[in-house]
């Protein structure tokens, strides 16, 4: 079984969220990255596989030089060799059409991406990507089981799941509940040492047309200060959620 | 030209999600002037979509689409784009619709922004506005392709009523087989979705113990609300993944949501930030949670939930 995951490197959760003082930019002052979250559930998974039933992961990113550590974190994790394509990320749809050219020419079982990334929140790569291949896909998977080329996998929908059966090749776009959050995988000194000696292979773009572009950034609103209700004044309470919020 | 919007049906009938979009829909084809076509599958009485503001509703009947195939109704949606001759297309943020909006975007090869919190900010160029960095922002992002496709975020518009023509129209979409067999639904009966819920009720390590989750369950049975939780409660065990709310977890778009035991870690607050009101409960009065709350109350839960549910009681007893 051949699997490609691919991941995204963005700020670390806790990071405060500014911009340039244009307001044009992400501000990278002082940030750390991280694999997105929602990645790392789907790299676990695509580990979990490999152990269980033998195959291949390639990672992948569509970025800058400066995402390796990321690409080399996955490869410490247990990933057998990595791709990187030059190109800052500009939109969905652009990094969608990167690693569809990537997955044409080596075909792959099972591509894995996280639902969407924490950064640009997007959530459109995986949709995008399984449709230019013209192959079957997953949003917002919680569960998974392989059996020969047919998977059997649970979908999130609001208020429950629902029990898909599809083919490969197959994108999945995971989540928690995919991998439970004690089974992800943190990379040990072994690992970190044979990460350094996989092959990262390093593409150019294809030339592609963007259909979106960012035009700017801003923060919300301050919220007005909080409004404290004595412990004892519960009445008051019920009283301005009914009267003055509206929403009682 | 038109404007086309998929006013999904759960069990034949109209979601709230499905009435934003239509009404989001309206709006911005009066912007354009032009007229708002909505289409749906399988719903009981296509005609609601009228009173707000579908000027042309298309309606498809087809037991092939009883269970939501993304792949089936994006082409679908597709088949209809070309016919109305589409230049936007908006869809909403429920499961179904994040689903099925980039499978759309691929095969119209349509530019999409996510997210979408109001009206474009300007149409020549077509910018819109969209929450990123999971809510700890917002983007202003630029579509430059024919067809456009928005993504409405949930409670982020609302809801109108107002008067379009209500032209329905049946259609027969050509549908070729995707592969993707759906083998069983699983829903929690009786149960409201924190999708779905106007008000949601969270808990956090506070209560001490899942033991304690009564209190939760029962303040939010008063208020016909859904139960959540915070992360460490899940990674904990005491409550399952799926009540899970914050960056990382479900999102929560309600009009109320109540944090009781809730610290208000920064991802836990981004998670719920699209939330209209905000009440904490804690017994720390530093607790981050406030500062980004509307209505606090500093006091141990085990004392105060106990009388808010009480006094809720009394209150719906004499408002019903």
């Amino acid at each position: 079984m051949k699997i490609l995951v691919c991941i995204s490197h963005v700020p670390d959760t806790t990071s405060k969220i500014n911009f340039t003082a244009d307001n044009a930019a992400f501000d990278t002052n002082g940030v750390q990255y991280i694999i997105n979250p929602y990645d790392e559930f789907v790299l676990a998974k695509a580990m979990h596989l490999k152990e269980e039933l033998g195959a291949s992961i390639t990672v992948l990113n569509v970025g800058t030089a400066e995402t390796e550590p990321s690409l080399r974190k996955a490869m410490a994790i247990g990933a057998d060799d990595a791709i990187r394509i030059n190109a800052t990320p500009t939109d969905g749809f652009f990094v969608a059409q990167q690693i569809a050219e990537i997955a044409r020419t080596n075909t792959y079982d099972l591509i894995f991406a996280g639902r969407e990334s924490i950064d640009y929140n997007g959530g459109m790569v995986p949709g995008v990507l399984a449709t230019l291949l013209d192959c079957n896909f997953i949003n917002a998977c919680v569960g998974l089981e392989i059996e020969n080329t047919t998977a059997t996998a649970q979908r999130e929908i609001d208020g429950g799941s629902e029990t898909l059966q599809a083919k490969f090749p197959l994108v999945i776009a995971g989540q928690k509940g995919l991998t439970e959050e004690k089974d992800l995988r943190i990379p040990n000194m072994r690992g970190i040492m044979m990460a350094r000696k996989k092959p990262l292979a390093v593409l150019e773009p294809i030339a592609t047309e963007n259909k979106t572009g960012s035009k700017g950034f801003e923060k919300p609103e301050e919220n007005a200060a909080c409004k404290m209700v004595a412990a004892d004044n519960i009445d008051g309470l019920i009283d301005l959620l009914h009267n003055e919020a509206k929403v009682i | 030209m038109s404007v086309l919007v998929f006013a999904e049906v759960s069990e034949g009938k109209f979601k709230k999600n499905a009435l934003e979009v239509v009404s989001y829909g309206k709006k911005l084809a009066e912007q354009l002037g032009t007229q708002l076509t909505a289409f749906t599958i399988n719903a009981e009485t296509p005609s609601e979509l009228a009173s707000y503001g579908a000027d042309k509703i298309v309606t498809i009947t087809n037991g092939a689409l009883t269970s939501f195939d993304a792949k089936a109704i994006a082409a679908v949606a597709s088949q209809i784009a070309q016919k109305e001759n589409t230049k936007v297309i908006i869809i909403d943020s429920s499961a179904n619709g994040a689903y099925l909006a980039p499978i759309i975007s691929g095969k119209l090869a349509a530019g999409f922004a996510s997210n979408v919190v109001e009206l474009p900010i300007s149409m020549e160029p077509f910018v819109v506005k969209r929450k990123a960095f999971s809510n700890k922002a917002f983007q202003h992002t630029e579509i430059s392709t024919d067809i456009k496709i928005i993504g409405l975020a949930k409670n982020a518009f609302g809801v109108f009523e107002t008067v379009g023509k209500g032209q329905e129209e049946d259609f027969s979409p050509e549908l070729t087989s995707t592969g993707l067999t759906s083998v069983s639904i699983q829903k929690a009966s009786g149960k409201i979705s924190i999708a779905d819920a106007e008000i949601v009720v969270s808990g956090g390590r506070g209560l001490k113990g899942p033991e304690n989750w009564g209190l939760i369950e029962d303040l939010a049975a008063v208020l016909n609300a859904a139960t959540a939780c915070s992360k460490p409660v899940s990674d904990l065990g005491w409550r399952p993944h799926n009540e899970h709310v914050g960056q990382t977890g479900k999102p929560v778009a309600s009009n109320l949501y109540i944090a009781i035991g809730v610290s208000g870690a920064i991802q836990h607050v981004a998670g719920i930030n699209a939330s209209k009101v905000k009440v904490v409960i804690n017994t720390d009065p530093e607790a981050p949670f406030f500062k980004v709350a509307d209505y606090g109350i500093v006091g141990d839960a085990f004392e105060v939930v106990p009388k808010l549910i009480q006094k809720l009681q009394q209150f719906k007893s004499q408002n019903s």
